[in-house]
């Protein structure tokens, strides 16, 4: 079973006739690297912005179709049945975004990877240094931090800002990690330590990426899906989908005909 | 060669401008200082302006403003906040318009408004009713800081809040206020240095007392207003405790201006 099941998935933006996304069936497998990859406006992060809703912070949009959501316990939902606040709360815990730019909160590192543990509910101080410990640990940062923890969290780097970004994702223990090209702001050193960083993620989440760059999409991911204007032209195995495309329009944007 | 001369010509007529709007402020200033400090001493922060001297003025003028931004402060970042983070389409464009035009509305104009609805309903100047007037001063200053400021606040860390199950209020308390936090500050701290040295709001609302008084239901020591009332006053004596107050109003003044500009400069 699929963590997340795409069916028959359309979506539309305020004021726009035509969906930006129409009949997309896509599942992201569990404690799997699925990658989007397609051309500028093709689709692939309103799709990924679709998957925890994060479309609902601007009214007017419209969805239609299912995007159902089995848990850890084989619990399934329709996250697009989501109405009451309480739910979206729950909803973004389970499933977590980072962005493509860096996004530290103007606090201290520490109460940054604590902001989620607290909406959560975590109270308790040493469950709180814990669970923050834990998480900069698995996003390779405490090493680097650890003797300034409450020092602003705008003093880092841009890549550690955005490890920072991935351990305050990851301290609420999501069931998924969405990134939305999570390292076209960065260098390729810290691009190299991040996409590491996402591949170590898998074993506990699973992990859906927007990204541009197809060397990152065939070095990290396990099945990649390949969008064009707002269809689903193909999805397979990363090595099938780069190696052996089924599609002319997939093969001529990998091999950099278009995009 | 003509367009260097004509860049030439024009550096100078720049250059000019500029010399003749900083030496009238210099020539103020000046001015200010020579009959200001002539007339300065210690004592007139120890008695009140029935014993010649002026502290229930500073006193009363810095309760007046404060009160002012008790009221202003609030309700201004409260309106901005509505406008940048809630309000879609026409509503919000309204209350961006308005506090544009009350931004400048004349302030005795503001005066006369705060005499009609409460000092006569009331039966009398208060230093409520001054306090009002100066918060009424304020707000659009204050809103249309923090509208300007917040929207200063990349969308990304909004939906960043978001993503990670955070309410919409909580992301705009715990996250946007922060990130916008030093330039609203400063912006309130202009607004109070505006506010803290008008006079023609307080005219006829709080008028301003020769006693010290906390009492606002009656006339208020204002020290601008004093500074007028002194200044049409026939003695020298009097005309030169208004050139003392002046000038201790506008190092008052001065000082807010200058640590708004600081905080500004030390936090980005």
């Amino acid at each position: 079973m699929p963590v997340l099941n795409i069916q028959k998935f359309s979506f539309t933006y305020p004021g726009v006739d035509h969906p930006s996304l129409q009949n997309i069936n896509l599942p992201i497998k569990r404690n799997k690297i699925t990658a989007l990859i397609g051309p500028s406006g093709c689709g692939k992060s309103t799709l990924l912005r679709s998957m925890n809703r994060i479309h609902d912070l601007y009214p007017g949009n419209k969805y239609e179709g299912k995007i159902e959501f089995t848990d850890s316990d084989k619990n399934i939902s329709d996250i697009l049945d989501i109405k009451k606040e309480n739910e979206f709360i729950e909803l973004r815990q389970r499933i977590g975004m980072i962005f493509q730019k860096p996004t530290p909160f103007p606090m201290s590192i520490f109460d940054n990877v604590a902001y989620g543990l607290k909406i959560a509910g975590v109270k308790n101080k040493t469950e709180l240094a814990d669970r923050v410990e834990i998480a900069l640990k698995g996003s390779a940062l405490w090493k680097e931090v650890y003797d300034r923890l409450d020092k602003s969290a705008m003093g880092l780097s841009g890549g550690q800002q955005q490890r920072l970004c991935i351990a305050r994702a990851v301290a609420v223990k999501p069931e998924v990690l969405l990134f939305d090209e999570p390292t076209s702001a960065l260098d390729p050193i810290s691009t190299g330590a991040i996409e590491e960083l996402i591949v170590e993620l898998k074993k506990d989440v699973s992990i859906a990426i927007v990204t541009h760059n197809m060397q990152q999409a065939s070095r990290i991911s396990d099945y990649t899906a390949f969008m064009y204007l707002g269809d689903l032209v193909e999805y397979d195995k990363t090595e099938n989908i780069f190696l052996n495309p089924q599609e002319k329009k997939t093969e001529d944007y990998i091999t950099g005909r278009f995009g | 060669m003509s367009r260097l001369l004509v860049n030439k010509i024009f550096l100078a007529l720049s250059v000019l401008s500029a010399l003749i709007g900083l030496a009238f402020l210099a020539w103020i200033l000046i001015t200010l200082f020579i009959k200001g400090l002539g007339s300065f001493h210690f004592g007139l922060f120890l008695n009140d302006l029935i014993d010649g001297g002026l502290r229930n003025l500073i006193i009363g003028q810095f309760i007046l403003a404060g009160l002012a931004s008790i009221i202003g402060i609030p309700l201004g970042m409260a309106a901005g906040i509505y406008i940048q983070e809630y309000g879609r389409g026409r509503y919000a464009n309204l209350i961006r318009d308005l506090s544009d035009i009350m931004m400048s509305a004349p302030s005795i104009v503001i005066g006369a408004f705060v005499y009609a609805v409460i000092v006569v309903p009331t039966g009398g100047t208060s230093g409520f009713a001054g306090a009002i007037a100066l918060a009424i001063m304020m707000l659009p200053v204050v809103i249309n800081t923090t509208d300007n400021m917040l929207s200063l606040v990349p969308r990304e860390l909004r939906e960043a809040g978001i993503a990670l199950g955070a309410s919409k209020y909580k992301v705009i308390i715990d996250i946007v206020i922060k990130a916008a936090k030093v330039g609203i500050m400063t912006g309130i701290l202009l607004a109070f240095a505006r506010i803290i040295g008008e006079t023609a709001p307080l005219l006829f609302t709080s008028e301003t007392s020769n006693y010290f008084s906390l009492d606002l239901t009656e006339s208020f020591p204002s020290l601008t207003v004093s500074i007028y009332d002194l200044a049409n006053e026939p003695e020298e004596s009097s005309r030169d405790l208004a050139w003392a107050a002046s000038f201790i109003l506008t190092v008052l003044v001065l000082i807010i201006n200058l640590s708004g500009r600081f905080i500004t400069r030390n936090k980005k």
